[in-house]
């Protein structure tokens, strides 16, 4: 790194821009990945007491791949299309010799000894990985309340939940504490957050991105999703996570297209399907409202709007909670103070130590729900829960497919609410399942959303419109939703951070 | 579907939880309601329904046996609560 990169003037404003702006000024030496990194460690110091993003903060490491990569740009070398960026990854994606807790006491010390998939993609294409995000407890929850270490506040009102699980991720990305981030979304814990901090969030279809060293909890719904400013550094950085893996045998042997490749091709004839069932009672005011000048736009741009109807909707919540819990409380079977993660210090012999350390190392979030999977798969139950959800999951599956035989694409709100207050919903776990009650059919069906800002509420809270589509069309996804993004401004408005008067 | 104390017992052994009389009280009762609300997929009648666990088509997936470097016994066992020598230690099995 040459003495003429750093001593260049850096804007202020610079943690405002995306990566697809940053990138190309990182290359021609306009900014140096260093400096680009310290403004954003600084800006984490004066910010994230107020917001409480993060779990990890990596900053010595951060700073040593910045110099890097400053050194590699500056001797000529080819970088990665992430090159210098600054990226959050959610700590419940492993990250080699970088503490991944999944907001849980039970793995409060865990430390990877490997790099999942997809922050294996992020270190090749030179992207810097600034912290780990708090989450749901093993990304159970839908406000990042049920973490074990913090509660993650919404940047744009500190008394607001940042929607989850993926909260930490949403609110450092809205927040300018990152310029992108990591998620996943079982439920809609990509989406859901990103709507409620008035980002773009995408889950992928399943299958398109690996799952090795996501921590596993419901293993037919997980998907890794990315959040960030907006519709273009979505689809830079699913870019960088697509493709197949050997080692999560989910993922498809499918071609990753060229995300940004066409992305501004816009929504002329396309046909736009409304689902009933998404408008019905329980829907916020602001956000009918807020759906409904975006599908005015979305026809003065040449798309045709059509009623349609998934008939099964109403079961989809239900068959989740069955269907992740079963999965969840096997795949929650590992902690058991063996191999790794916390050991409950004082037991009677092994079975007694294992009940130790799970009592004293899960949540009531996580409790709850290890226990509901058992009941559904326990004997005299198994018939009338796991394998009926199973049934109705077809179902809903089978709506999708009816529905894309007319429509190329399906509009509705991603959060009935724009918002809810930090404990509002804590005390009724059934009245917080409820909050992913448009999300979760796509886990279901296996299929792609994103969620994208598309105005505010009285409240001055942001709402989210998401947009599915069939298995693998995140390429028409992400042109659908930036052709709505550059008709627009909602993506480019920041929140004024305030500071709670009633810090926890 | 209501539950009761014996069946909240029941399936926190099953799970290797163990709960305070307290714990127990407040399970019985948000496990019941969040049981009322998913019952309501016994309405549908879903006689000749496939189950679904996956919704991509995709099965047996098989990859050639060739031999790869695994982690480390060292990065193995760098997590464990407790080991001895190439093993993890556990409190005692049989009594």
């Amino acid at each position: 790194m040459s003495k003429d990169i750093e001593s260049r003037d850096v804007s202020l404003r610079l943690f405002e821009y995306t990566a697809h702006h940053l990138s190309a000024k990182i290359l021609s030496k306009e900014i140096c990945a260093t400096d680009l990194v310290k403004h954003f460690l600084e800006r984490i110091k004066s910010v994230e007491p107020h917001i409480r993003a993060y779990i990890t903060i990596n900053e010595e490491d951060a700073l040593k791949k910045a110099t890097e990569i400053d050194k590699k740009i500056g001797n000529g070398e080819t970088t990665g299309l992430l090159a210098g960026i600054p990226v959050a990854v959610k700590d419940n994606i492993c990250t080699k010799s970088l503490s991944t807790t999944c907001a849980s006491k039970i793995l409060k010390n865990f430390i990877p000894p490997y790099d999942a998939f997809v922050v294996k993609r992020l270190k090749e294409e030179d992207a810097i990985i600034i912290g780990k995000t708090n989450l749901d407890e093993f990304a159970m929850g839908s406000s990042t309340e049920n973490s074990g270490y913090k509660i993650t506040r919404n940047p744009w009102n500190p008394e607001y939940v940042p929607g989850g699980s993926s909260g930490g991720s949403a609110a450092a990305v809205a927040a300018d504490l990152s310029m992108m981030a990591l998620g996943s979304d079982t439920g809609g814990s990509v989406r859901q957050p990103a709507a409620l901090c008035g980002i773009a969030g995408v889950k992928p279809t399943y299958g398109r991105v690996s799952r090795y060293g996501l921590v596993a909890f419901g293993s037919s719904l997980d998907q890794i999703g990315t959040l960030t400013n907006d519709v273009k550094d979505a689809a830079i950085l699913l870019q960088v996570i697509a493709g197949y893996d050997s080692r999560d045998s989910t993922s498809m042997q499918v071609s990753v297209p060229d995300y940004l490749n066409g992305i501004d091709s816009g929504v002329n004839g396309l046909r736009i399907g409304i689902p009933k069932e998404y408008f019905a009672a329980g829907l916020n005011a602001d956000v009918h409202n807020a759906l409904k000048d975006a599908l005015k736009l979305y026809e003065r741009l040449g798309a045709k709007v059509i009623d349609m109807s998934l008939p099964h909707t109403e079961y989809a919540v239900a068959v989740y909670y069955i269907v992740a819990n079963a999965e969840a409380s096997s795949n929650l079977a590992r902690y058991d103070g063996v191999r790794y993660g916390y050991r409950a210090p004082k037991s009677n012999g092994i079975i007694d130590m294992y009940s130790r350390t799970r009592s004293e190392g899960f949540g009531n979030e996580v409790k709850r729900r290890i226990m509901l999977g058992n009941y559904a798969l326990s004997a005299g139950y198994y018939d009338a829960y796991y394998l009926k959800a199973s049934k109705v999951r077809n179902l809903i599956k089978n709506d999708f497919d009816i529905a894309f035989q007319q429509v190329d694409c399906i509009i509705c709100p991603t959060s009935p609410v724009p918002g809810f207050k930090i404990g509002e919903r804590a005390k009724n776990p059934l009245e917080m399942y409820l909050s992913d009650i448009y999300t979760i059919p796509a886990n279901l069906a296996g299929i792609p959303g994103i969620s994208v800002p598309c105005g505010f509420s009285k409240e001055g809270l942001p709402i989210g419109m998401q947009i599915l589509a069939k298995h693998f069309e995140e390429k028409k996804l992400l042109q659908i939703a930036y052709a709505f993004e550059r008709e627009t401004d909602f993506h480019l408005k920041k929140p004024v951070l305030k500071v709670s008067s009633e810090q926890r | 579907m209501k539950i009761g104390k014996k069946d909240i017992e029941y399936i926190a052994n099953l799970s290797r939880i163990e709960l305070s009389e307290h714990e127990k009280e407040m399970f019985v009762h948000q496990l019941s309601d969040i049981l009322s609300y998913i019952g309501k997929i016994s309405e549908l009648n879903t006689e000749n329904v496939t189950p679904m666990a996956y919704t991509i088509k995709a099965s047996n997936v098989f990859k050639e046996d060739i031999p790869e470097p695994s982690i480390s016994l060292e990065d193995v066992q760098l997590n464990a609560p407790d080991i001895k020598g190439v093993f993890f230690k556990v409190p005692k099995v049989i009594e």
